[in-house]
């Protein structure tokens, strides 16, 4: 397995080899379908529309639904307009959604195609009291994860409208999480009896059931009416500083309301810290039922502890994700030696580096901008004892037999994780009962028979 | 059949209806030979399933070579999507590379957009070279390269002076043709210019053969190659699946050129007989008819006694290890209806299995195949191209004085031609059932409307399709990456197909999608949604 990665690191410039990252477009098509009867368009060659699709479909193992404008070579010369004009025809006489979000590749945005003008001038073909809404997502700069920003920005400048009657609504981003952390958040929120707009929302959407009938547009998603009604809450928490506070810029900037950024709730740290915030900012107690849920997090860390203490973990990802699951591993004495994300931008390593010296972490290897085929040299060079990330790791793990927990995007190989959190005291519960079992199983797997443990 | 589709196109804004309706077909003998339009540009906003040229260059017939490094030249994305998406499974020979699990890209950033990235390119194939030492390398352009003007060509020739390895540059700009078959054609192109005829093995061999067309997928191929071997044939190349640079190198020495999926490889095949003289045969290793059809038109082909009788033999041995299994699989799929909606050659070749299974196609079609796919190659003479297509490159190629060599006399090939299939397709539209729908690049809302209507048992079609049909109460199974499964292909892949699709039919879920409590019956198999 990966037989020719060479344990010798040669620094590269140019060639990324297998990396941490995909393009925009995918993550501004992931949040629009967190938005209840939007269909997501991609305004370039059909290609991306398509490998998107796929990439999303093989994640969630759901149907995904999006359109493209199919630039031909003469579009790609002469501007892709008329390509607009004809899918947003199209679009509401067939597939009848209530917003169009369009996004672009890298193809459309290299030829200048003007969206803001395009739009307005499909509007004749809008049909009444619905959207078409654009958002800008070059692949040649940032990630999946700026595409995802992008896109939720753009319903905010689009949509949200202060109408000068505030609402006691608070607004949570929850940034790019599976619809399992999504609805463990609505959870939260609902316990601790919050009135709320979360978007964008994939729960219903990406874990639609099945009933026999195939649903366009499934029950879930945030309402367009909330997204509009956002520009009156009284405060936005944006949840993640790459995949959020952008949105929960663009609602202060446009409809004044006030906003504040945490991390994704990812261990206990994050999660005491939100929760905090919603019981300082609604001037409410904490209700019994998250502080038993929290006891029984402690509770279980405390009766592991013996196989996470001072065990390397190399954790690779997006940098909302990424930071995070760092402070997690950290909470259960653990040391994060490698962290790496595919995503460009300083902030990444500022972020995490300020985590491991606040626990006096000194040795870690901490890189944005890097891919998985220089991890993997690290790995080969300093070997950890846990690999943490999206299904690419398969791979790493196989061929350096370390215990390996799949979490962030895309896990392509397995079935039922969106239904699960890993945010919220639950969703660390559940991380821990993962990074468990495959410790576990590898000594299983691999200690002497006399050594082998019935009770562990 | 016809009133029902022409109700489904109804809905279409007036341009789109026009368009559409020229893409359908219902099968009718009597109005024999039936045109379709197909190869034309995708409608804006309707959903289609196809890719691009790149997908077609780069993902389905460069990737699969297994010990050259493919350099994805543009933004992240188009690389990271062909990474171990198709299964076109590959095993590293004793001594040799194997970049399969690998993914590389120039990684485009706004700067190389904004000032070129040829520099990049260049960086790239360097450290390629410093890391890896490879025997050659591909660059595979994306959507900005061409539109910014970067000189792909250039950098490889540059790059094949400066490390003295082979690197081939290929111009398959996403935006280029309608869909992934114009990267195949620019594939195809380079492959044939640059590296087939270039290596140095002497024909020597006996019943020395190449598999064109044919991707490995789920392990196919070595499926194909056992069944191959074991009758006595040389295998020379595969193209290219499991394939390797030296033996497409080496491809002029075979005897004879196999075609399974004739799409993306006919040009290749077509080019190979007139430079080298080899002449080709359509094959179809799927199913265990197809199969053993193909074992004797190769036999032959040859047409040695011994290599005949041994291939009866060998059809014997195969069919009497499965026959069994097949009878029983059989027994539970009997009557049943499918649809197929594959790339551009699985659509055809998964019926002669399925009638084997007794079930019914009822609807087909192809994402990007031409009108020879549908209509047989005896239209070619016909098909315009039109303007999207027009800057595809048209590569002619000519009698290689060296190495040509007269395999076939001239009456020894008329008098083959009559018998198996040289240089010749029929297509999908002759083998249909009288009412059969044949449409050509099928979006979501006639996928739906049809699934409604037909109720079949059973829809064949990729990833994005797969759930909407499971939604709808309809077993799918995908025939591009046949569900992580295979081999599908030769005898033991017919078993594994029949095995997959009857415990999908059959799977105890399918009785639980209505709850005790609602009232509505439900048929086992048939939870077909909507308002029918």
């Amino acid at each position: 397995m990966l037989d020719l990665t060479t344990k010798k690191i040669v620094e590269r410039k140019a060639l990324r080899i297998n990396p941490a990252k995909t393009c925009q477009p995918i993550g501004a098509m992931y949040a629009a379908l967190g938005v209840h009867a939007c269909l997501p368009h991609s305004h370039g060659s059909q290609g991306c529309c398509s490998y998107h699709r796929m990439q999303l479909t093989r994640h969630f193992k759901e149907p995904v639904m999006a359109t493209t404008s199919a630039f031909t070579e003469g579009a790609s010369v002469f501007g892709g307009g008329s390509n607009m004009k004809t899918a947003v025809k199209n679009i509401f006489e067939l597939y009848a959604p209530d917003i169009i979000a369009v996004h672009t590749t890298c193809l459309s945005e290299t030829i200048g195609d003007d969206l803001k003008t395009m739009i307005s001038q499909v509007q004749p073909d809008v049909p009444e009291g619905k959207y078409v809404i654009h958002a800008n997502t070059p692949s040649y700069a940032g990630s999946h994860v700026t595409g995802f920003s992008s896109m939720v920005k753009a319903f905010v400048s689009y949509l949200s409208v202060n109408s000068g009657t505030k609402s006691n609504r608070i607004n949570v981003i929850p940034g790019w999480v599976e619809p399992g952390d999504m609805k463990e958040i609505k959870r939260i929120l609902s316990l601790m009896e919050i009135d709320n707009i979360l978007f964008p929302d994939t729960s219903g959407v990406l874990d639609a059931p099945m009933t026999g009938t195939f649903e366009m547009y499934p029950e879930g998603g945030t309402k367009i009416e909330d997204i509009i009604d956002a520009g009156n809450s009284k405060l936005t928490l944006a949840l993640g500083t790459y995949t959020s506070e952008a949105a929960a810029i663009e609602l202060e900037k446009k409809c004044k309301v006030p906003m504040k950024t945490l991390g994704i709730p990812i261990g206990i740290e994050a999660t005491d810290r939100l929760i905090s915030e919603l019981a300082t900012l609604t001037h409410k107690a904490v209700p019994s039922s998250i502080e038993v849920e929290r006891g029984q997090l402690v509770d279980l860390m405390l009766d592991s502890q013996a196989y996470f203490s001072g065990k390397k973990v190399a954790i690779y990802g997006d940098p909302d994700t990424v930071l995070g699951l760092v402070e997690f591993v950290i909470s259960l004495g653990m040391i994060p030696k490698f962290v790496i994300s595919g995503t460009p931008g300083d902030t990444f390593a500022r972020q995490i580096n300020a985590v491991l010296a606040e626990n006096e972490i000194t040795d870690a290897v901490v890189k944005g901008s890097a891919d998985l085929f220089e991890l993997h040299q690290l790995m080969k060079n300093e070997p950890v004892d846990l690999l943490m990330g999206n299904t690419h790791g398969k791979f790493i793990a196989r061929a350096e037999d370390v215990p390996f927990v799949r979490v962030g995007f895309p896990i392509l190989d397995r079935y039922a994780h969106q239904y699960f959190p890993i945010v919220g005291y639950t969703g660390a519960i559940r991380l821990i009962e993962m990074m468990s079992n495959v410790i576990l199983d590898k000594i299983d797997r691999t200690c002497a028979e006399e050594d082998f443990e019935l009770v562990m | 059949m016809k009133d029902f589709m022409d109700k489904v196109l109804e809905k279409y804004p007036a341009k789109t209806f026009k368009s559409r309706k020229e893409h359908i077909v219902i099968k009718k003998a009597s109005e024999a030979p039936q045109k379709i339009i197909a190869n034309t540009r995708t409608i804006p906003g309707m959903i289609t399933n196809r890719g691009c040229c790149y997908a077609g260059c780069k993902g389905v017939v460069l990737g699969p070579i297994k010990d050259m490094i493919h350099i994805v030249h543009g933004p992240i994305g188009c690389s990271y999507y062909t990474w171990g998406t198709r299964r076109n499974k590959a095993k590293t020979q004793p001594g040799g590379q194997n970049y399969i699990e690998y993914c590389f890209s120039t990684d485009m950033q706004e700067s190389d957009i904004i000032f070129g990235g040829e520099k990049k390119l260049r960086a790239a194939i360097t450290e390629a070279v410093e890391i890896f030492n490879p025997k050659a390398i591909t660059i595979s352009a994306t959507c900005p390269v061409g539109l910014i003007g970067d000189d792909i060509n250039a950098v490889a020739v540059w790059a094949e002076k400066t490390y003295g390895i082979q690197v081939l540059s290929f111009n398959c700009e996403g935006y280029k043709g309608v869909s992934q078959s114009a990267g195949h054609h620019i594939a195809n192109n380079n492959l044939m210019r640059s590296v087939i005829g270039t290596g140095t093995k002497v024909p020597t061999k006996k019943h020395s053969i190449n598999m064109l067309g044919e991707y490995n997928i789920g392990g196919d191929g070595w499926e194909v190659a056992r069944i191959l071997k074991k009758v006595g044939y040389d295998i020379v190349c595969v193209m290219t699946g499991d394939g390797s640079y030296e033996e497409i190198k080496n491809a002029h020495t075979a005897q004879l050129n196999l075609v399974q999926c004739h799409r993306s490889i006919n040009y290749i095949a077509e080019m190979m007989e007139v430079k080298y003289g080899i002449p080709w045969i359509k094959v179809n290793f799927i199913g265990a008819t197809g199969t053993t059809q193909t074992l004797r038109d190769i036999a032959l082909y040859f047409g040695e006694p011994e290599l005949i009788e041994k291939t009866e033999q060998i059809i014997a041995e195969e069919i009497a290890e499965i026959e069994g299994q097949m009878q029983y699989y059989k027994t539970r799929l009997e009557g049943k209806t499918a649809c197929l909606y594959v790339g551009g050659s699985r659509s055809h070749h998964y019926q002669t299995l399925l009638r084997e299974l007794g079930v019914e196609t009822v609807v087909s079609g192809y994402e990007f195949a031409h009108r020879d796919d549908y209509e047989g190659r005896e239209v070619i003479p016909s098909i315009k191209l039109d303007a999207d297509s027009k800057n595809i490159e048209h590569l002619t190629v000519e009698k290689d004085e060296k190495k040509y060599r007269m395999i076939l006399s001239p009456e020894k090939y008329e008098e083959l031609a009559k018998i198996i299939p040289l240089a010749k397709y029929d297509g999908l539209i002759k083998d249909e059932n009288e009412g059969t729908i044949i449409i050509d690049d099928i979006n979501h809302y006639e996928t739906e409307e049809i699934i409604k209507k037909l109720k079949p048992d059973m829809f064949f079609s990729g990833i994005k399709d797969k759930y909407v049909v499971q939604k709808m109460g309809v077993m799918s199974r995908q025939l591009h990456s046949y569900d992580y499964s295979g081999p599908y292909a030769g005898y033991k892949g017919a078993v594994i197909f029949a095995r997959d699709i009857t415990s999908g039919v059959h799977t105890p879920a399918w009785r639980y999608v209505t709850a005790p409590w609602k009232v509505e019956p439900l048929l086992e198999g048939k939870v077909v949604g909507g308002d029918e």
